[in-house]
């Protein structure tokens, strides 16, 4: 399962992976940069509030002089306002700039998602593709939004306090960075603790999560064997550890913050000790001492911030690893480098020459298959489940590869035609059929541009208007999720229509009859005389009296064709086919009995 | 489990997890209360110290002030310490508390529970919310209580240093307040429409992603691209607004604490010019006004924190007020488990069962008796009933009263826990652990419970009579082979045999199989059946199966069909019937011989 995966915690910094990432920061550059000269700008405007005390308490107050306080204050409000502008410009732009990256990610990863074969889908479940596109790309967010650029507003605003007190007097701004080793050193204790506690809370809530997800959904067995109290005991185990792990993170923070409030005041006690002699010797003014004091309390903030910057960085790693993973999956099913293109409006001529397939290791499910299609020819598909036969049109579709052998298309192999001209060849209706929210007339056209008159003309002939008509909103009702709203038939009706509204050479049917009610197969035997028209047609069918008028019959028996002919021939030749016909005649047989 | 009167409201019912650690809270509050106080006091130190330093200071009294600032801050720093590591490892403990009932209250769920409910939903439940109620009950009552002590020390403090100046100073509070409501309920609803059009993009790229044969098949790739892209175009274009307020709404705080400072400095400056204040009070009252920032801030993102560990933990709440399974507590998790019955027989009767499920009937008066020993075959198409039928035995569904007897004992007035440990169920699907091969086996708790070498026996029997034996002489590690995600993926049959095993190793009276062989090839099926017939011979067997070659060797076999027994009786009277059974039994000699060729 994939949550084993989602909890691995890489590196708090890769710079392979950083590098990368700030690749995406790329084409947003002038607006990153200008956001970053914002970030410059209200750090330095945030050095002046404590400055302008230090001036109104020595140029005014011990003076006792009151003109010139005015410029003071409008400096002040000058600086408040400066602050609050660049505050806002860098907001608005890094915020922006994270959105587009996002977006320019999401679309990356989606495009990448449309052209990865379905090997990859079927190695993927939806569900850890659907995290890459949404939690994993927001984490990244964070990233851009409060983890890089606060880190550089946080620099800026530590250099530039050491900066004004050095020019303030170096000698006690000196005697207050002594301090600065002992922050180095909780904050190095800090980290390295935090880090390994965060690790094992993160090892035990997977744990939980594994265990209350096998639980949930093994409940029944868990209750069938009475395993309620040894099951509950083993959970209770787990949960305690979970605690325990969080308790002991809690002390390390618990220390840390109160550690540095202290080390602060330890800082504001050297300056009113050291501060306050030079002040009696004269050298320092008292507005200096309390601007001092302002200063330093401003200068311990950012640093408790930059730990907790430690985590979104982590987790960011982790995101974008598995982020890259995906777009750096190759593609193995795509257009050559110099594709043949063919007009995917002419019926084509189909060989399949010694085709093996496996979609794992060595386990083939088709051996050495040859045979021919030749242009409007009917071919009827049989053979028991897992015979090979949904493979056949897998490959016809080129949906993947072939192992060994080819496939040919008028001459050429398949893979060597443009993808495009491929699959614009064939229209393909499957057992399930499959929805998309939207219109009924939306689904009979996907994104192609047909007129209502051609989607309805579709939808009449295969007799899909009737009930579509009847609905209030007709050819524009929108369907519940998946087409709740519709039955099995006439869900199957629609995808017919589909298929005649895109007009293709080739018609490719998988299963698509098994799963209806009597009178609606009647209804979609009908539908089929019509699709099939002048088309070439291939047909994967479970019920044999579907495809015993074909041209011919291909029997495909574990993985390999076995027969071929039509319906009288392959009846005389007594092997598969017969045993399958007299097994179904069995079934239809004994389904009647029961109706009756 | 706490106890808790189901129809009180949330709060209430949050109160029998709190007041376990009432005393603890007590403590944490006293630190809370201590430490703030100790802390407040800072800034008159600074008002002391900076009054002594326009007047007239010595050296001593600068190394006081000094010492004074440390030892303040020493002792703040103690109570901070404290209380952090209180009332959040107090919320540590709740969480626990509360995970540990949330689970045991889901053991006790019936099967319909788990089918109707989506493991995700509970999945969710049991670790956001839970966590979101953990920051309600933890630190956001850390934050709220030193919040508000915070704001009325420091007003008052600010208050007996110069009144009127206070009012100058918090003159822009008003302003602070008011946007915290008007930003902050625009910033929700904003937030809101993001959140909604997020899950518009997962919907998109679910239904493409699932659908991607079709997608693939009309070339429907670059359209599907496009809806993807406008979907996150829009949005990008949602946080635009949001961001526009955010950036608004920040910067907006610090400008009006900022003003506030500018208002003191102003006045106060005036004020200690015309001697009405000290230097020393002008600066101890800029520090009380920084203090006050954090309150400022915290108070929007405390409520927020409320908010949402309240809906949440009504979430939790609607989980937790589900009535479990049939009110039996004898498979509570609080009770040890029960052994199994002795003496017990095993005869098994059926009388006059009609059930009906969401109106449709899905059985019709089923009448049989079963004696110890006998094996009994049900057969039917899909849908019959064979299923429904076999639950009633462990009541994973609840049969009508009067209606399923074991030795002549309803089973409905049995002990739950002792009715199951009768009854050897093997499920369709398989259902097995991620542990070892023997852990899996011996997962009754009576086999578990068993020494090393009486359970390695154990496990072995009933690993040889499901055949589970020759496939384990393959592992490297035999029966402590890993299983399940971090182990070797076994195949269905063998993930069937395994369950079977299960089941045989608890020894039980009765053995129901539900279709339990399918995936098993027919071959090992026959010797299992063999063996089988061996270990079972005093006991009662109900054996579902699609295949005549399982049920062929049966005392008595049922023909289900449509809810109700069809046919009865012993393979070769059934076949001479010529009715559906030999119907059936055609079909399968025909595809056994198509299997073969």
């Amino acid at each position: 399962m994939a949550a084993h995966e989602e909890e691995v915690l890489g590196k708090a910094y890769d710079s392979r992976l950083m590098r990368r990432l700030l690749s995406y920061l790329w084409p947003y550059k002038w607006q990153a940069l200008t956001a970053l000269g914002a970030i410059i700008t209200n750090s330095a405007l945030q050095l002046a509030p404590p400055y302008l005390t230090k001036l109104a308490i020595d140029e005014h107050i011990a003076v006792g002089r009151l003109e010139g306080l005015g410029t003071i204050a409008a400096l002040f409000l000058g600086a408040l306002a400066g602050s609050f502008v660049m505050d806002y410009l860098q907001t608005w732009l890094m915020q922006m700039t994270g959105q587009r990256i996002m977006f320019d990610l999401r679309m990356q990863i989606y495009g990448r998602l449309q052209q990865l074969d379905l090997r990859f889908y079927d190695r993927n479940p939806v569900g850890r593709l659907m995290t890459r596109v949404t939690s994993d790309v927001d984490v990244l967010n964070d990233l851009f939004t409060a983890g890089v650029v606060a880190i550089f507003g946080d620099i800026f605003t530590l250099l530039g306090i050491m900066v004004v007190l050095v020019v303030m007097d170096w000698r006690l701004a000196l005697v207050t960075f002594a301090v600065l080793p002992l922050i180095a050193l909780v904050t190095q204790w800090f980290r390295r603790n935090v880090r390994d506690s965060y690790r094992t809370v993160r090892m035990w809530i997977a744990r939980i999560n594994a265990f209350l997800q096998e639980n949930i959904t093994g409940m029944t067995t868990v209750q069938l064997f009475r395993r309620e109290a040894m099951n509950y005991g083993r959970f209770d185990d787990i949960n305690a550890k979970h605690r325990a792990a969080n308790i002991d993170s809690i002390f390390y923070y618990a220390v840390f913050y109160p550690a540095i409030e202290i080390i602060g005041a330890l800082a504001a006690a050297l300056i009113i000790w050291y501060g306050g002699l030079r002040v009696m010797e004269g050298v320092v003014t008292l507005g200096a001492l309390v601007a001092f004091l302002q200063y330093s309390a401003r200068f311990f903030r950012p640093i408790s911030d930059m730990s907790e910057k430690f985590n979104v960085l982590q987790s960011a790693m982790a995101s974008s690893e598995r982020i890259f993973t995906l777009i750096d999956e190759p593609v193995a099913v795509q257009d050559p480098d110099a594709p043949a293109h063919r007009d995917p409006r002419q019926a084509p001529h189909v060989r399949f020459e010694h085709v093996w397939f496996a979609y794992v290791g060595e386990d083939y499910v088709l051996k050495d298959v040859s045979f021919e299609v030749l242009p409007g020819e009917r071919i009827g598909i049989v053979g028991a489940t897992g015979s090979g036969k949904t493979t056949l049109i897998n490959l016809l579709m080129r949906f993947y590869n072939v192992s060994r052998g080819r496939i040919l298309i008028d001459g050429v192999d398949i893979r060597e035609l443009a993808l495009e001209d491929v699959r614009a060849m064939c229209a393909l209706v499957l057992q399930d059929v499959h929805l998309f929210s939207g219109t009924i007339g939306d689904n009979i056209r996907l994104g192609e541009p047909l007129s209502e008159e051609a989607v309805q003309r579709a939808a009449v002939a295969v007799g899909a208007d009737r009930f579509i008509s009847a609905l209030p909103l007709g050819y524009k009702s929108p369907l519940g999720e998946r087409g709740s709203s519709l039955s099995v038939g006439q869900k199957q009706l629609l995808s017919f229509a589909r298929a005649l509204a895109f007009d293709r050479p080739v018609l490719v049917l998988d299963e698509a009859t098994s799963s209806v009610d009597t009178e609606t197969e009647l209804l979609i035997r009908q539908a089929l005389e019509v699709l099939m028209r002048g088309r070439t047609t291939l047909a994967i069918a479970h019920r044999l009296s579907t495809i015993q008028d074909m041209d011919r019959i291909l029997v495909l028996h574990k993985g390999v064709l076995r027969e071929s002919g039509t319906h009288q021939e392959l009846l005389a030749e007594r092997g598969i086919y017969y045993k399958l016909y007299q097994l179904q005649f069995q079934e239809r047989g004994a389904e009647v009995a029961r109706r009756e | 489990m706490v106890r808790a009167d189901r129809s009180a409201g949330p709060w209430r019912r949050l109160w029998p997890y709190v007041r376990r650690y009432r005393q603890s809270f007590s403590l944490g509050f006293l630190s809370i209360v201590t430490g703030t106080a100790v802390q407040l006091t800072s800034p008159w130190v600074l008002k002391l110290a900076v009054d002594d330093l326009t007047l007239g200071v010595t050296r001593t009294k600068l190394l006081y002030y000094a010492g004074l600032t440390l030892a303040i801050a020493c002792v703040g720093g103690f109570f901070r310490f404290l209380t952090r590591r209180v009332i959040v490892g107090i919320s540590r403990h709740i969480e626990y508390d509360l995970r540990n009932d949330f689970f045991g209250h889901l053991q006790r769920f019936p099967m319909g529970y788990f089918q109707a409910t989506r493991t995700g939903d509970l999945m969710s439940r049991a670790t956001n919310d839970l966590n979101a109620v953990r920051m309600m009950v933890g630190p956001s009552i850390m934050y709220s209580a030193s919040t508000v002590l915070t704001f009325i020390v420091a007003i008052l403090a600010m208050l007996s240093l110069d009144a009127w100046l206070t009012l100058v100073a918090l003159a822009p509070l008003p302003l602070v307040s008011i946007s915290v409501k008007v930003f902050g309920s625009a910033i929700h609803r904003r937030f809101e429409r993001i959140q909604a059009q997020l899950s518009d993009i997962s919907a998109i790229a679910q239904e493409a992603l699932s659908g991607v044969r079709v997608v693939r098949a009309y070339g429907q790739e670059p359209e599907e691209l496009e809806r993807f892209r406008r979907a996150n175009q829009e949005y990008v274009d949602r946080n635009r607004g949001l961001i526009r307020l955010q950036g608004v709404f920040y910067p907006s705080m610090t400008l009006f604490l900022g003003l506030g400072a500018l208002l003191v400095l102003w006045q106060g400056s005036i004020e200690v010019i015309e001697g009405r204040i000290t230097v020393g009070d002008l600066v101890a009252f800029n520090a009380y006004l920084v203090m006050l920032a954090w309150p400022m801030i915290a108070f929007g993102w405390v409520t927020n924190m409320l908010q949402r560990g309240l809906a949440s933990w009504k979430r939790m709440l609607e989980v937790l007020d589900e009535q479990p399974a049939f009110g039996d507590a004898s498979t509570a998790h609080t009770t040890p488990p029960a052994a199994p019955p002795a003496g017990m027989k095993g005869r098994i009767e059926f009388r006059d069962l009609t059930f009906a499920y969401n109106g449709r009937p899905v059985l019709e008066g089923i009448s049989v008796a079963i004696e110890p020993g006998q094996t009994v075959a049900l057969v039917g198409p899909t849908g019959s009933g064979k299923s429904t039928l076999i639950s009633f035995l462990p009541r994973l569904n609840d049969p009508p009263p009067g209606t399923v007897f074991l030795d002549g004992v309803d089973i409905r007035t049995l002990p739950l826990a002792s009715l199951r440990a009768a009854i050897g169920f093997v499920p369709q699907e398989a259902f097995l652990f991620s542990d070892t091969l023997a852990d899996n086996v011996s997962f009754a708790p009576e086999v578990a419970s068993l020494d090393g070498p009486a359970r390695e026996a154990a496990v072995r029997e009933s690993a040889a009579v499901a055949r589970l034996d020759k496939d384990v002489a393959d592992f490297p590690k035999g029966y402590e082979t890993m299983v399940g995600e971090r182990g070797i993926t076994l195949s269905g049959g063998q993930k069937q045999r395994t369950a079977l095993a299960r089941a045989i190793a608890m020894n039980p009276r009765v053995l129901v199989l539900d279709d339990a062989l399918s995936a098993v090839d027919t071959y090992t099926e026959e010797e299992i059946l063999s063996r089988l017939r061996g270990v079972m011979r005093e006991r009662t067997s109900i054996i579902v199966s699609h295949r005549i070659s399982t049920v062929r060797e049966a005392d008595l076999i049922l023909v289900l069909d449509d809810g109700r027994i069809v046919e009865r009786g012993t393979h070769d009277t059934l076949v001479a019937e010529d009715g559906a059974y030999a119907e059936l039994h055609r079909q399968q000699l025909l595809e056994e011989a198509l299997a073969e060729s």
